[in-house]
């Protein structure tokens, strides 16, 4: 009883001096608000509009509907029609255009022969991202090839499938609710131990009945309060800004958000136990973001990984919250389908907490 | 009486620096025990192996009763410590400070009312009580330590060097309280460097680079002082500064005022005599007078220190 009290006055402590501290509790609203602003603005997988220059050079119907058909795809926009190959080579040079179409004046004749290019879709190679853009583009049916168009729609439908809109917001919010988490989180607590070392708090603290564990539980308690209203925030935001459905149910959304917040809090604790100044702390908290953003799967695909680099991002707890969030956000699942995830989740946790509590001593030496 | 504290032979090492050098001491109950010393001569580092915050090298240390180190959480519960540097919370108000600490220590939420009020009364906290202690004077946030280390009755207080960054008017009123405090029966440990504040001691320690130099009653010391006190006075007293600081059995001068103090070996027969032999050539209108030692004098003997800044015999060096 005694014990929870104390407890419950460090984190009432903790509080307090948090709701001071205005940039910090600044932060807690900016640092979630700029980054996905930033993150769904910026960062999009998938281009729009791009502008196109055409050289058709065959000016047939069979050519303005294969350029109709590239058209709608929505990837390009028709800005230019070139009327001869220098003009078309100037545009593109000079960069106006990042996307060029080349159709050959023996176009019908080429697709009913097959073997030769009918269409050439030219890019801007300096642009990394568009030349799967193009890809795309090629992969598409062209039109008037006799008996072939339940071919182009089955791909096309194909594509559908796969990604409705093209839309990255969709697939980035809820694994952004990871990735700021796993940023705000660490360097909360990161700070946390060393912070009272370093204004001279820690000795007086010490010497007080409070325990160990007490100490620990109570300065992570209202992160995880803090957490949950970080990501109260980004689903409100991708909600109005991106259109970002929440198919499953919100309540287990935010269970699952709790226990990985209080990983990812553990994690700094134990950090702070380690570091010497607040500076140290810091430095320690970011060597373990890069990895946790980089390898849970939020920006490359898991599965491309090496081995050695999927055991490491299996012991990350952004990692198993990515697919937590996405399962529930986007797929509806339910907590009960994702026990491994939340079990290893958990797991950190208790190592981490614990880890921290033992090398935390109330002595200075 | 019994004794609130016990160390014996305690020792306390960091790396190759020797920081407490055996140490033997008895801290009565319900009395001022001051330690008197340079910086560096293991004040903090006694007081902190007291609360269990570092561990002896050697040695053991009982605190009311209970090793310091073993059972350091129940020895704990038991003393108020005020640590060297401010260490109460600068961006939480005086009286949730004094809240914070009440609850800590295991008080009801009526209780810490109770208490927090009475303290912000009894230490004159009422005016900011609702500041941050971070704008406090240094006078007002050593009451409001004080205040704080004894929110939970402590049986005994240990205070690392409470008076350094506080105004003398401040340091009287902090002293008397301290008396109020010994007087309902609280044994107050009190590091310092202050002559003025050792001699307010019921009894003393001087440390000398970790090592016990002396231990009494302030007059008690005085009294039985290594060396002969004597003062000269003359027209030309820097000659004779220069002349006396010359002589081997001569352990040092300082200049008070139209003075200086002399301190020589009490091995010596007649030093008044002596003294005068020295400097009468110098300084023929030397007088010389014998007089009474001061704590200064006992800390200068007990210590090898020259009044100058120089040690009489920096041979045998602990670390």
């Amino acid at each position: 009883m005694s014990s929870l009290v104390r407890m419950v006055s460090v984190a009432w402590k903790e509080t307090r001096q948090l709701l001071r501290d205005r940039i910090t509790f600044g932060l807690i609203v900016g640092i979630p608000a700029l980054q996905i602003v930033l993150f769904g603005y910026a960062i999009n997988f998938d281009v729009r509009d791009l502008q196109a220059v055409v050289l058709d050079q065959a000016r047939t119907s069979l050519s303005r509907q294969i350029v109709a058909d590239l058209a709608a795809t929505q990837v390009m926009r028709i800005a230019w029609q070139a009327d001869s190959e220098e003009e078309f080579r100037g545009i593109m040079a000079r960069g106006e255009a990042a996307i060029g179409v080349v159709i050959q004046p023996d176009v019908e004749r080429r697709i009913a022969e097959g073997g030769r290019s009918a269409v050439q879709i030219v890019v801007d190679g300096s642009q990394p991202s568009l030349e799967n853009i193009a890809q795309g583009l090629a992969g598409l049916p062209l039109a008037g090839r006799p008996g072939e168009a339940g071919t182009r729609d089955g791909a096309v439908a194909l594509r559908v499938e796969y990604n409705p809109e093209k839309r990255t917001a969709v697939q980035i919010v809820p694994a952004l609710v990871g990735t700021i988490l796993n940023i705000t989180m660490v360097i909360f607590t990161a700070g946390a131990i060393v912070r009272e070392r370093e204004r001279g708090n820690l000795e007086l603290l010490i010497t007080t009945p409070v325990s160990r564990g007490e100490l620990m539980l109570g300065k992570l308690l209202p992160y995880i309060a803090i957490g949950l209203i970080q990501t109260t925030l980004i689903l409100l935001l991708g909600h109005t800004l991106f259109d970002v459905p929440i198919v499953g149910s919100l309540v287990e959304l935010y269970a699952g958000a709790a226990l990985f917040i209080a990983a990812t809090l553990a994690l700094g604790l134990f950090i702070s136990t380690i570091a010497r100044t607040q500076f140290q702390a810091f430095q320690m908290a970011f060597m373990t973001m890069l990895p946790a953003i980089l390898m849970s799967g939020f920006v490359f695909p898991f599965d491309g990984m090496p081995q050695a680099a999927q055991w490491i991002a299996q012991v990350l707890p952004l990692t198993h919250f990515v697919e937590i969030v996405r399962g529930i956000v986007l797929r509806g699942a339910h907590l009960t389908d994702m026990h491994a995830q939340l079990a290893k989740l958990g797991a950190f946790f208790v190592v981490m907490m614990t880890a921290a509590t033992l090398r935390f001593h109330k002595r200075l030496d | 009486m019994s004794d609130a504290i016990t160390a014996r032979g305690l020792r306390r090492t960091f790396g190759s620096v020797v920081a407490v050098d055996g140490i033997d001491l008895d801290v009565p109950e319900s009395q001022i025990y001051g330690f008197l010393g340079p910086n560096g001569s293991g004040k903090s580092t006694t007081i902190r192996m007291m609360c269990g915050l570092l561990r002896p090298t050697a040695g053991e240390i009982t605190v009311l009763g209970d090793d310091a180190l073993a059972q350091a959480e129940t020895v704990r519960r038991k003393l108020g410590y005020m640590t060297q540097r401010f260490s109460l919370w600068e961006d939480l108000t005086v009286r949730e400070n004094l809240h914070f600490m009440c609850r800590v220590y295991g008080l009801s939420r009526r209780e810490s009312r109770e208490r927090v009020a009475d303290r912000v009364e009894e230490y004159r906290l009422g005016d900011f009580a609702g500041r941050f202690a971070g704008t406090l004077s240094g006078g007002q946030k050593q009451r409001l330590a004080l205040a704080a280390a004894t929110l939970h009755e402590p049986r005994l207080l240990l205070l690392d060097e409470p008076t350094s960054a506080v105004d003398p008017q401040s340091r009287r009123d902090f002293w008397e309280k301290l008396f109020d405090l010994a007087a309902q029966g609280t044994t107050i440990l009190v590091s310092t460097h202050y002559m003025d504040e050792a001699e307010r001691c019921h009894r003393l320690a001087i440390l000398d680079r970790g090592r016990l130099a002396a231990e009494g009653a302030p007059k008690q010391l005085a009294r039985d002082i290594d060396a002969a006190v004597l003062e000269v006075e003359c027209r030309d007293l820097p000659a004779a500064r220069r002349q006396l600081s010359g002589e081997d059995w001569v352990r040092s001068v300082a200049q008070l005022g139209g003075r200086l103090h002399v301190l020589v070996d009490r091995s010596e027969p007649d030093p008044g005599s002596r003294l005068r032999g020295t400097l009468v050539a110098a300084c023929p209108d030397v007088a010389v007078e014998r007089v009474a030692a001061n704590l200064e004098d006992v800390f200068v003997a007990a210590t090898g220190f020259r009044a100058g800044g120089g040690r009489v015999a920096p041979g045998e060096e602990a670390a």
